[in-house]
């Protein structure tokens, strides 16, 4: 299936594609209506260290041990997207303790919120690869 | 603190009602002209800094920002403008050799811009590229005088080793070291893709870019950096630099900050050490020179890859044009004074050197008189803008054109022209490794596809209107030109006619 991948060698660290995260899950057709004066609330986060960055989102793993740990079953697959339904997440966050990548974070209103590769936002594919300017972010089947 | 004489050249203009504090204008300017400072409602701007090279415009996702012309300004003088008075108050202050980046800017006649092209009409019908065949395919090279025959009556191939273009478009040398890593290799795939050749300018060839030497020309300048036979016998053909437009009669100098890793490697010169190009070749100092290092070049490829002369478009350039033609060398590269440079001396820059038209008007008729246009190809650039451009070369008399500033500004340049400064922002003349990552290549590749497939069709659109069907019908075709508002003398030396006449 096709799913966000990362090219560390390419990435600016210029967080543009947390910000396009933030305005696809805030939805509206102007970024700075959405987000002007909102601490921008992403599924994708950039790490840094020095001159090395690296933006950092959900893997859709097949054996996803966020899902095996979800105590109410609010964590489930659709087509391998791995994907919360708010209205089951009680909030105990303990997929957030159990995803080894941090790819999953509690959102400001309760619940649990990861990167569910845009398939419920309006324009349906990954707002952070678009947003990406330097194709360091790509959306691709490789097989996984 | 001694007094700033001079206030910041632009104003960045940012919206506070659409910027939302994402802080990519900060961490994507290498001048550091934004900053956030922490307790403040938006982030900060200092215009002093700013180079207008867009980066920050372009990266803003709320289109919150722009770069405007400062407003302030020095009392009105038609005579000292504020661009001269700035210089000299930064000259007062350092004592130094004002340097600029990219071409000549200054209000010069462009001439391509003075030139019309012709339609066919009721005779000589135009044709529709899209229906019918079109060829954009050229060759460069020496043309043998005459036809040999051995003692069977067959004929012998005489040719010359030739170089074979889908379109008559090269990209002109930018080393690498004045460019990153990541431009060249753009430029060297979409010469591949694009079958045409890339340049390697005076930096020698980087040893993950041998693989596209079919597609690679060799340049040897008066530094002779990274020099060797593998090198020679790699590309295509080799390119003797003699001189560049954007600083005739002077050699170069790349700064030793520049020479980091692997350009020190390629160059073959120790990392952090100057690499200054002199201004003369040492060993040349007439045509007779010129062809021993001609013949030198050719031995040691076996004669398999033409030589190509470079010389920058000067006053006399159709005498030099005329001893390089009788040099062995099998095309002459003629740089006019708008052509690009990672570095010049102002002055040198904006006041050295001839409009290119005019010379390759001039080189052409002169080595047709003497009955030796067949010797070489002729080869111009020095701001080649677009394919009109393109097509009124060709009409004009040349073979092929060498683009370099076209081919960076479809890999993000802005024409800041503070190439100089080693801070590019869009990664490409730099060797920052922060700021060399911005140009990832594959996307850079496919932008020089794109220009030149979309120069191709125009090309093909414009030969189609004359009822031209080969470019090689076009070449030369002064008929096909017409000057606009042009005086009698301008007319002379191109060639042309006046519109109407």
């Amino acid at each position: 299936m096709k799913k966000v991948y990362v090219n560390e060698k390419w990435c600016l660290g210029c967080r543009l594609c947390e910000y396009y995260c933030a305005f696809a899950a805030a939805g509206g057709n102007d970024m700075a209506k959405a987000l002007k004066g909102v601490k921008p609330n992403s599924r994708i986060k950039i790490e840094k260290h020095g001159d090395i960055s690296f933006a950092v989102s959900c893997r859709h793993c097949k054996e996803a041990l966020c899902l095996r740990g979800c105590i109410t079953g609010a964590l489930g697959v659709t087509d391998g997207v791995v994907a919360i339904d708010h209205e089951r997440c009680v909030s105990c966050y303990t997929c957030v303790l159990l995803c080894p990548y941090g790819a999953v974070s509690p959102s400001p209103e309760g619940p649990a919120q990861k990167c569910e590769l845009c398939v419920k936002t309006t324009d349906g594919s990954p707002a952070c690869v678009k947003g990406c300017p330097n194709r360091a972010i790509v959306f691709e089947d490789r097989g996984e | 603190m001694p007094i700033n004489y001079i206030y910041s050249e632009y104003e960045i203009v940012r919206n506070s009602d659409r910027c939302i504090n994402c802080r990519a204008c900060e961490n994507q300017c290498a001048n550091e002209a934004h900053y956030f400072a922490e307790g403040s409602e938006n982030t900060l701007c200092d215009d002093s800094k700013c180079v207008n090279c867009h980066r920050c415009v372009s990266l803003c996702p709320t289109h919150a920002l722009k770069i405007i012309k400062n407003g302030n300004t020095y009392k009105d003088n038609a005579n000292w403008s504020d661009r001269t008075i700035n210089e000299l108050y930064r000259q007062a202050s350092s004592g130094g050799v004002l340097l600029s980046g990219m071409g000549n800017p200054e209000n010069y006649p462009v001439y391509f811009d003075k030139l019309l092209l012709n339609a066919s009409q009721v005779t000589n019908p135009s044709i529709d590229p899209l229906r019918e065949p079109m060829e954009t395919k050229v060759s460069l090279g020496s043309r043998p005088g005459e036809i040999e025959r051995d003692e069977k009556g067959c004929i012998k191939n005489n040719l010359p080793p030739q170089l074979s273009l889908s379109m008559p478009v090269m990209f002109s040398a930018m080393s690498y070291g004045s460019i990153s890593y990541n431009a060249h290799e753009s430029l060297a795939r979409a010469a591949q893709e694009l079958g045409i050749l890339y340049n390697t300018g005076e930096g020698g060839l980087h040893e993950d870019f041998y693989k596209y030497g079919g597609n690679t020309i060799v340049q040897i300048a008066s530094g002779r950096f990274g020099v060797h036979p593998q090198y020679l016998s790699s590309g295509a053909a080799i390119e003797i630099k003699m001189g560049q437009g954007a600083k005739p009669g002077i050699g170069g100098h790349l700064p030793g900050t520049k020479i980091v890793g692997d350009v020190s490697r390629t160059r073959m010169i120790p990392e952090g050490c100057d690499a200054i190009s002199p201004a003369p070749h040492h060993d040349i100092y007439s045509i007779e020179d010129l062809r021993q290092l001609v013949y030198s070049l050719k031995e040691v490829t076996e004669y398999k890859k033409p030589v190509i002369v470079k010389i920058a478009a000067v006053h006399n350039v159709s005498a030099i044009a005329s001893g390089i033609a009788r040099s062995g060398a099998d095309i002459i590269a003629i740089d006019g004074f708008r052509g690009g440079t990672g570095a010049a001396p102002t002055r040198i820059r904006d006041n050295v050197g001839i409009p290119i038209e005019l010379a390759l008007a001039s080189v052409d008729q002169r080595l047709r008189d003497e009955g030796i246009r067949g010797n070489v190809s002729v080869v111009i650039g020095g701001s080649v803008r677009s394919s009109a451009d393109i097509v009124k070369a060709v009409a004009l008399g040349a073979d092929c054109v060498y683009i370099g500033t076209a081919a960076l500004l479809a890999l993000g340049c802005h024409l800041c022209r503070t190439c100089h400064s080693g801070k590019c922002n869009w990664g490409i003349a730099t060797q920052m490794p922060t700021l060399t990552k911005r140009m990832n290549p594959d996307i850079g590749y496919k932008r020089l596809v794109n220009l030149l497939t979309a120069w191709k069709h125009e090309i093909k659109e414009m030969m189609g209107g004359m009822g031209i069907n080969s470019i090689e019908s076009l070449k030369g075709n002064r008929l096909m030109l017409r000057g606009v508002g042009l005086n009698e003398k301008e007319l002379e030396i191109l060639g042309i006619k006046h519109a109407g006449g």
